[in-house]
């Protein structure tokens, strides 16, 4: 369950002061699928950022499965971006020259996890996305929808909250797209919230929910209907 | 999250920039290496030192005041009475050995040969022992001779050079005309450096054939039993001579009392400031590594500041990003450290088993420990402070900084 109250996020360039949110308030249930769409500036990174416990708003509340997230210091929220949050980037944020399995292991090893299970749990999270004969690769041998997907594996390894994903198919050719967008439907098919950050259409098809923001405010918030791809107005 | 995980991804990071690693580490290879094979060396200097002139720690030359004492009236002379008094071992318990010596010169005069002018030490069986004086060919002469009056010589190198065109082996057994009594050489003594203008003969041969002098010495070389007892051995020399030349006030004094130990430890702690010295001249190459390993860890957190993003984003605390390039660079400079060491303490051993062989007298370089561990411990400390400040600053990044970073 993931609640924001009021939250503004503003930034001071100068004498220049930028609402990149203002007064958002937003609820997403657990097992959801949401698209948050927009054009740039809109605020769609800002809300990615402080949805992703990356950065904390200038004032308001979130609440991240009971906990206030909004006002807790770096090293906490470095904790609550381990356990409770699974990021997938863009730009895929593989780490160079480590193996497919390390890098899926990561977050355990920041968790405090120990090797053995460790090993063991990145190694299912690979084949949950289809990658079980890949573990030893280096990420530079991958194509991109697999370095994707080795991403997601690493999402999913520390069995989060929620799964946030940042244009995830920006980087991407229409089939790696399709393929992608499929896995992230199963995941939330099997109870996953996931909230994907995006600014196409097609992608935004596959969420149960499409956000729009425009100027750090949320302009429409339309529900696609179960399994239909067609929306209506909530 | 352990260390030892962190120290697996920081090992990584070093074996992804194998090059880079190996020659920021040479730096401190170089440096370590260096002061450990300088201070060797300057070890083996003061040992060698030590070794030479270690025997003479103990030895107290008495001489008498020239001319008028202090005091005024006739300086009294050094006699044969007062070395039978300092040989008491009731009243000097800390003096071992008390060897007597008279000096003049004397003109050496080969037979159908050159002549040459030089001076003469007249003294007893136990001078060159007392001296550390080697002989290069030859003997010493006996208590006999000594006793019987002897005609025997022994003489520095530099007669030898005179009348025997340096050929040591020549002059031995030969007779030599020292003013008008015919002498026997038994022996060549070794070059010193100091005293080499010399012949050596028994005390009474000296006074009855050459100087005269009655029962007059020209000086006394004492020794005390152990260096510990120098300054003892100094005390009872002086005051059992005071005490028979009738002296109350120490500036009425008619002899000097002089302890040859306190111009060793001079030298010898001059020698060990040189051997600092040279240390800290190595040390600057260490100071130039360092730098060299901060300037590598600045580059690497640069160029991985969207690593650091990453690992941030999932989860990774200040703590272990700081610990993670911290480990770096003490692997770096550690690591440099124990290859130093390794080189520094091989070139050392390989000088100390062949420059000897190669140039005689050379002391052997010896290893010292302390630099051993110092400058492994300084390798460590140079890692934790050249990797402190690039290794803050990574950690301080801030994840969506980081990450946007191209």
């Amino acid at each position: 369950m993931i609640e924001l109250e009021a939250v503004s996020k503003l930034y001071r360039t100068g004498p220049i002061k930028v609402h990149a949110l203002s007064a958002v308030d937003l609820t997403i249930d657990e097992g959801d699928f949401v698209a948050i769409m927009g054009p740039s500036g809109s605020g769609k990174s800002t809300m990615m950022n402080v949805l992703g416990c990356l950065d904390v708003p200038t004032s308001g509340k979130y609440m991240l499965n009971g906990i206030d997230v909004s006002k807790l210091r770096e090293n906490r929220l470095a904790e609550i971006r381990n356990r409770q949050i699974g990021f997938v980037f863009q730009s895929f944020n593989l780490i160079a020259r480590t193996s497919a399995a390390r890098n899926v292991e990561l977050p355990l090893i920041y968790a405090g996890v120990g090797r053995r299970s460790r090993r063991a749990r990145a190694r299912a999270a690979l084949e949950r996305v289809g990658l079980g004969d890949r573990q030893n690769h280096m990420p530079n041998e991958l194509s991109g929808g697999q370095q994707q997907r080795v991403a997601i594996a690493r999402a999913l390894v520390t069995d989060p909250a929620m799964i946030l994903a940042d244009e995830p198919t920006g980087n991407l050719d229409s089939a790696s797209t399709v393929e992608i967008m499929r896995l992230l439907v199963e995941l939330n098919e099997t109870g996953r919230t996931v909230v994907l950050i995006t600014h196409e259409n097609e992608v935004a098809g596959f969420a149960k929910r499409v956000i729009e923001l425009r100027d750090g405010k949320i302009v429409r918030d339309v529900s696609n209907g179960v399994g239909s791809g067609v929306g209506g107005e909530r | 999250m352990n260390l030892l995980e962190t120290a697996r991804i920081a090992l990584r990071g070093l074996r992804a920039n194998r090059l880079r690693s190996a020659l920021t580490t040479l730096g401190i290879v170089i440096g370590v290496a260096s002061v450990i094979i300088l201070v060797a060396l300057g070890n083996g200097i003061q040992s060698g030192f030590n070794d030479i002139f270690g025997s003479l720690a103990t030895q107290i030359t008495v001489t008498p005041t020239q001319g008028s004492a202090p005091s005024g009236g006739r300086a009294r002379d050094l006699t044969d009475a007062d070395l039978e008094a300092l040989q008491d071992s009731a009243k000097a318990p800390n003096v071992e050995s008390i060897t007597p010596v008279v000096g003049g010169t004397g003109l050496l005069q080969l037979v159908g040969g050159g002549q040459y002018r030089t001076s003469i030490t007249g003294t007893t069986a136990d001078y060159l022992e007392v001296n550390a004086r080697d002989l290069q060919v030859g003997r010493n002469f006996t208590e006999l001779e000594a006793r019987t009056k002897a005609k025997v010589v022994i003489l520095g190198p530099n007669p030898v050079n005179e009348l025997f065109n340096g050929n040591a082996a020549a002059a031995l057994g030969r007779e030599i005309r020292i003013g008008r009594t015919i002498f026997r050489v038994i022996g060549v003594a070794a070059v010193s450096g100091q005293q080499d203008d010399v012949a050596i003969m028994p005390l009474g041969a000296a006074r009855s054939y050459l100087l005269g002098g009655g029962d007059t010495l020209s000086s006394m070389i004492a020794r005390a039993d152990s260096v510990a007892t120098v300054p003892a051995a100094t005390d009872q020399i002086t005051n059992i001579l005071s005490a028979r030349h009738g002296i109350r006030e120490p500036a009425e004094r008619d002899f000097n009392v002089q302890a040859l130990q306190s111009l060793l430890d001079q030298s010898s702690q001059f020698l060990t400031f040189l051997t600092l010295f040279t240390g800290a001249v190595a040390g600057i190459s260490l100071v130039v590594g360092s730098i060299g390993v901060a300037n590598i860890m600045l580059v690497t957190v640069t160029e991985r500041t969207r690593e650091i993003g990453i690992r941030k984003a999932i989860g990774a605390r200040r703590r272990a990003i700081l610990q993670q390039f911290l480990l770096e660079s003490m692997f770096l400079s550690g690591l440099g450290g124990l290859v130093g060491i390794l080189i520094g303490v091989g070139v050392s051993l390989a000088g100390a088993a062949v420059l000897p062989q190669l140039v005689p007298d050379f002391p052997p370089p010896s290893v010292s420990v302390g630099s051993v561990v110092l400058s492994f411990s300084i390798s460590l400390l140079i890692g934790l402070v050249a990797g402190g400040y690039p290794a803050n600053r990574a950690a301080r990044l801030r994840p969506i900084e980081a990450l946007r970073y191209q």
